[in-house]
């Protein structure tokens, strides 16, 4: 909860830092609240912040600290890799609708309320459609605001129909009242009860890109600014499947027969569809985006195994965890490699990297090794608990289809792995990057084989 | 410990030189892999002395609520494996002093790394941790081949890869279908050894099934096994010869011991019922590999294929479940290990001295070095298991072990020693014997570091021939506790 309200404050005071011209201090005082944003959560970790708060309209508990532990932390690593996208011009701007855009994401793994989940999706939704259109000259970036800001509203709207019908139904707001009444009235709920629930989950389904609702994803991942992609990818994300969570294994957990079924078809559509396209394709930006696609049907495989309890949230968290750290260090490759090929991020732009800078060839070799779920990486422990969550289940096909498609996987990330290690390269020079760079790369491929190595710390963590 | 010094000696080694640079590389990874094998022996000494010592084993908890343990162990059959890994792995290093390799320290760091994942895949006592080494195996031999190989590399070590990957990760489904069930009295699961093989015993004929396959063919994969070793021929020929030493010497040795330690007693009902078709794919495997070996014109090929007619009858053998068929595998598994990297050597050495491994090309080296032809002859002796070399005692109790399960698919099998002749032996014919026939194909004298690792192959070959029993005993000690599993 104090994270929350840091992160507000901090946003209020980039605003002011343009008229009060203390512009120079605002980056390491971001950091510096979202270090203390991370520090208070462990002070209110177990602590009675469990007990409601805003009457009944956010509740902080364990599973809610967690989450928006692993957001601030990936804030915290996106923030080192942005440092030159704020060294341009509307800097105040960028950072105020970064910063709420996070807090849009902390409300979302917290929400105890459909009004606040609704407000949390806006807050995070409206910033990112900016800063997604943030290359004010760039066709391509405009282009991702617009089609991000049609499909996200289109979204937006599902979910609010949605809402109206689950409240017809039930005459309430509250995430535990709809899940009381849900147990109580089992029997005789409305039809358009299940309407609302679908209609939430097609909603929910748009907002993590899972297919068939990802047409919006690809284009806007590859219009938008590096760095802006990279937040989309991990803390939108996170976000997203924090509330996502809550919604379909808390609140809509007792109707799981209506929703199970639609979400394992989406689940193997989007394995299907995400991994053949991402083979295809040229752009390595482009391919994480498709890649983003089979992770969120890895995740969504987690919540479809319903009657797991605890041990799904935590493979959730532990997904979207190593998720999120392998990403922001790809990202960063791809960032400084596009810039060096003026914006283009082909597959041939990293041809030869292992000779032109061999730490980042490396790092990213292992951020492609963790997404793509090998050992020792903290990718394939993610990718174990949503196997051993969901076996013996009636959807072990969807294991199976998850194998298969894994395979297709490894050849698009090792596609760049080949690139970098055995293509000549077209230009001999070096690439110099920024040495907070450096020590991003090295802390997140550290992260990614510690994570991979002492996998208990995240497991364990709601005991 | 010493058990856990064996894995965490050729990691640290590694580490450090990948972080050297230098001539003296490859001095001192060969120095690590001798003190690896000397720890090997004192490994087996301890054995001998006492097989419950504690040092043989290490326990540790990994992720404890998961019931993932650190358990490495020595056995009989491990301790064979991890002696055949840490023999082969100094001369396999040794075997590339006259070839200068770019980024050595790479080269030789990821043959240590690789070394600690395949003696962890050979001790591992826990499910979990065996995936785990399975897995990490995988890694450095990918950059090996990819970064040192042939002319078509990046295509053809991306096969072997998605392949061996696939595999894998059936396996670890097969296996965590088996940890689901395991802890139905405690309500704790566990990855152990042992709470695995009694929770796939509990299983019914069609779940042990579902188990069997999905485990068989990662190891099928591995082997490989008829018809899943499409990438082997071209992997084999296109990685540097030291890669392709570590793929048949060692890495192979993975899916033969995966079998007998992780298959056999996991699904005994499974096998009763579908033992039939998998010793019908290695048979058919056998004769299938050998009848290609015979008109290969490139000699590293022509060995490639021999390895899958080999493997087939260890596999065979082993899936047989009898005594002999396992124990024999076993004895294969070390004679085949040490002489196909001889062969693999003699490949190299063929190219490296002439510029060509071209059957039908080379002609009468014996005129030019009597020497070689010798090593040569012993070697490609024991590869086709002549009685008195090594490879003897492990054909023989294999193709008896296999005639127990089936008078016919012995006769099949028994094929092999035919077939292997002719092609060994004609290949011999044309390349040592007879006249030159391309005169501008010089063949000087050996190298001094080849003409060491030829010599101890040789003797290892002969001396084991002669006298298999210490090898023998210990196989057949560890064969017989996997049959105290099997009942």
């Amino acid at each position: 909860m104090k994270g929350l309200l840091i992160i507000s404050g901090l946003g209020i005071l980039a605003m002011l830092a343009e008229i009060f011209k203390f512009k120079k201090v605002l980056y390491p005082l971001v950091l510096i609240g979202i270090l203390a944003a991370y520090a208070l959560g462990f002070t209110e970790w177990n602590s009675n912040y469990n007990i409601e708060m805003f009457s009944n309209m956010i509740r902080f508990d364990n599973v809610a600290l967690a989450f928006s532990g692993v957001i601030l932390a990936t804030a915290f690593f996106w923030f080192i890799l942005a440092n030159d996208y704020f060294e341009k011009d509307h800097l105040t701007d960028h950072f105020a609708l970064v910063l709420f855009a996070l807090v849009g994401a902390l409300m979302l793994t917290a929400f105890s309320n459909m009004t606040t989940l609704f407000l949390g999706i806006e807050i995070l939704s409206i910033p990112m459609y900016v800063l997604a259109a943030s290359r004010k000259r760039d066709l391509a970036s405009n282009e991702a605001g617009f089609k991000y800001l049609i499909m996200g509203s289109f979204a937006s709207g599902f979910l609010l129909f949605g809402i109206a019908l689950i409240y017809g139904a039930t005459g309430s707001f509250d995430l535990m009242a709809i899940r009381a009444y849900i147990s109580h009235n089992g029997a005789d709920l409305p039809a358009f009860f299940y309407a609302g629930v679908l209609l939430i989950l097609v909603a929910m389904l748009f907002k993590v890109s899972a297919a068939p609702f990802h047409f919006w994803a690809p284009d806007v991942y590859e219009g938008s600014p590096t760095v802006i992609t990279a937040l989309m990818s991990t803390i939108v994300k996170t976000a997203a499947f924090a509330a996502f969570m809550r919604l379909f294994l808390v609140t809509f957990g007792g109707v799981n027969e209506t929703w199970g079924i639609v979400l394992a078809v989406v689940i193997a559509l989007s394995l299907v569809v995400s991994n053949i396209t991402a083979a295809t394709q040229q752009s390595v930006k482009r391919m994480l985006a498709y890649s983003s696609i089979s992770h969120a049907a890895f995740m969504l495989m987690a919540i479809l195994a319903n009657n797991r309890g605890m041990a799904s949230v935590s493979a959730i968290l532990y997904y979207s965890l190593a998720y999120s750290i392998g990403s922001i260090a790809a990202f960063t490759v791809v960032y400084h490699v596009s810039k060096q090929e003026s914006g283009s991020s082909n597959i041939e732009a990293f041809n030869g990297l292992a000779k032109r800078h061999p730490l980042m060839a490396v790092c990213m070799t292992v951020a492609m090794l963790s997404l793509a779920g090998i050992p020792v990486t903290s990718g394939f422990f993610a990718k174990y608990f949503v196997f051993s969550l969901l076996i013996g289940t009636s959807y072990n096909w969807l294991i199976i289809l998850a194998i298969l498609t894994s395979a297709v996987g490894v050849y698009y990330y090792f596609k760049v792995i080949i690139a970098m290690y055995f293509k000549a390269p077209a230009k001999e020079d070096g690439i110099t990057i920024d040495s907070s760079h450096v020590v991003l790369l090295l802390l997140t491929t550290l992260f990614t084989i510690a994570l991979g190595l002492v996998p208990n710390f995240v497991i364990e963590i709601f005991g | 410990m010493l058990v856990g010094l064996l894995i965490i000696v050729p990691l640290i080694a590694g580490l450090l030189v990948f972080g050297t640079k230098g001539k003296a590389i490859r001095n001192i990874a060969l120095g690590f892999s001798l003190v690896e094998f000397a720890l090997s022996l004192v490994a087996l000494l301890q054995y001998k002395h006492n097989p419950a010592s504690s040092d043989l084993v290490l326990n540790c908890t990994w992720v404890e609520s998961l019931g993932i343990h650190f358990a490495v162990g020595l056995d009989a059959l491990s301790l064979l494996l991890v002696l055949l890994t840490t023999f082969l792995i100094p001369l396999i290093i040794l075997s590339s002093f006259k070839i200068e390799y770019e980024k050595p320290n790479s080269f030789y760091g990821l043959i240590l790394i690789m070394q600690m994942a395949l003696v962890g895949v050979f001790t591992a006592n826990d499910g979990f941790l065996f995936y785990v080494f399975w897995e990490l195996a995988l890694i450095p031999i990918y950059f090996i081949c990819l970064l040192w190989g042939g002319e078509n590399r990046g295509a053809i070590t991306f096969k072997f890869f998605v392949y061996t990957l696939l595999g894998s990760l059936f396996m670890l489904v097969g296996l965590i279908y088996v940890y689901s069930h395991t802890g139905f009295e405690t309500g704790i699961k566990s990855w152990a050894i042992a709470d695995l093989y009694q929770a796939g015993r509990s299983l019914d004929v069609n779940q042990q099934s579902f188990v069997f396959w999905c485990i068989f063919l990662a190891f099928g994969i591995k082997m490989p096994i008829f018809p899943l070793h499409t990438w082997q021929p071209d992997t084999y020929v296109n990685a540097p010869t030291q890669g392709t030493m570590l793929l048949s010497g060692i890495m192979l040795k993975m899916g033969t011991f995966g079998l007998i330690k992780w298959l056999l007693p996991l699904t005994p009902l499974a096998m009763e019922k579908w033992g039939g078709v998998a010793i019908g794919l290695s048979v058919f495997g056998i004769i299938y590999a050998s009848c290609i070996a015979i008109v290969q014109k490139d000699y590293k090929r022509l060995i490639a294929y021999s390895s899958i007619a080999h493997v087939g009858l260890i596999a065979a053998g082993i899936l047989s479940c009898t005594q002999q068929g396992i124990q024999g595998g076993v004895m294969q598994m070390l004679a085949h290990g040490v002489n196909v990297v001889g062969l693999f050597l003699i490949a190299d050495i063929l190219l490296r001295h002439t510029g060509t491994r071209d059957i039908d090309k080379l002609g009468g080296i014996r005129s030019m070095n009597g020497n070689f032809a010798v090593l040569f002859l012993i070697i490609m002796l024991g590869s086709v298991a002549l009685p008195l070399t090594n490879g003897f005692v492990g054909e023989f109790l294999l193709i008896n072990g296999v005639y127990q399960y089936s008078a016919i698919a012995a006769a099949f099998a028994g094929l092999t020693v035919i077939l292997g002749a002719v092609y060994m032996l004609r290949s011999y014919q044309s390349i040592m014997l007879g006249e030159r026939k391309d005169s501008s194909i010089a063949f000087g004298s050996l190298a001094g570091s080849d003409k060491l690792v030829l010599y101890i192959i040789c003797f290892v070959i002969v001396a084991f021939g002669v006298y298999p029993a210490p090898l023998n005993d210990l196989a057949e000690e560890g064969t017989k506790m996997i049959m105290q599993n099997l009942k």
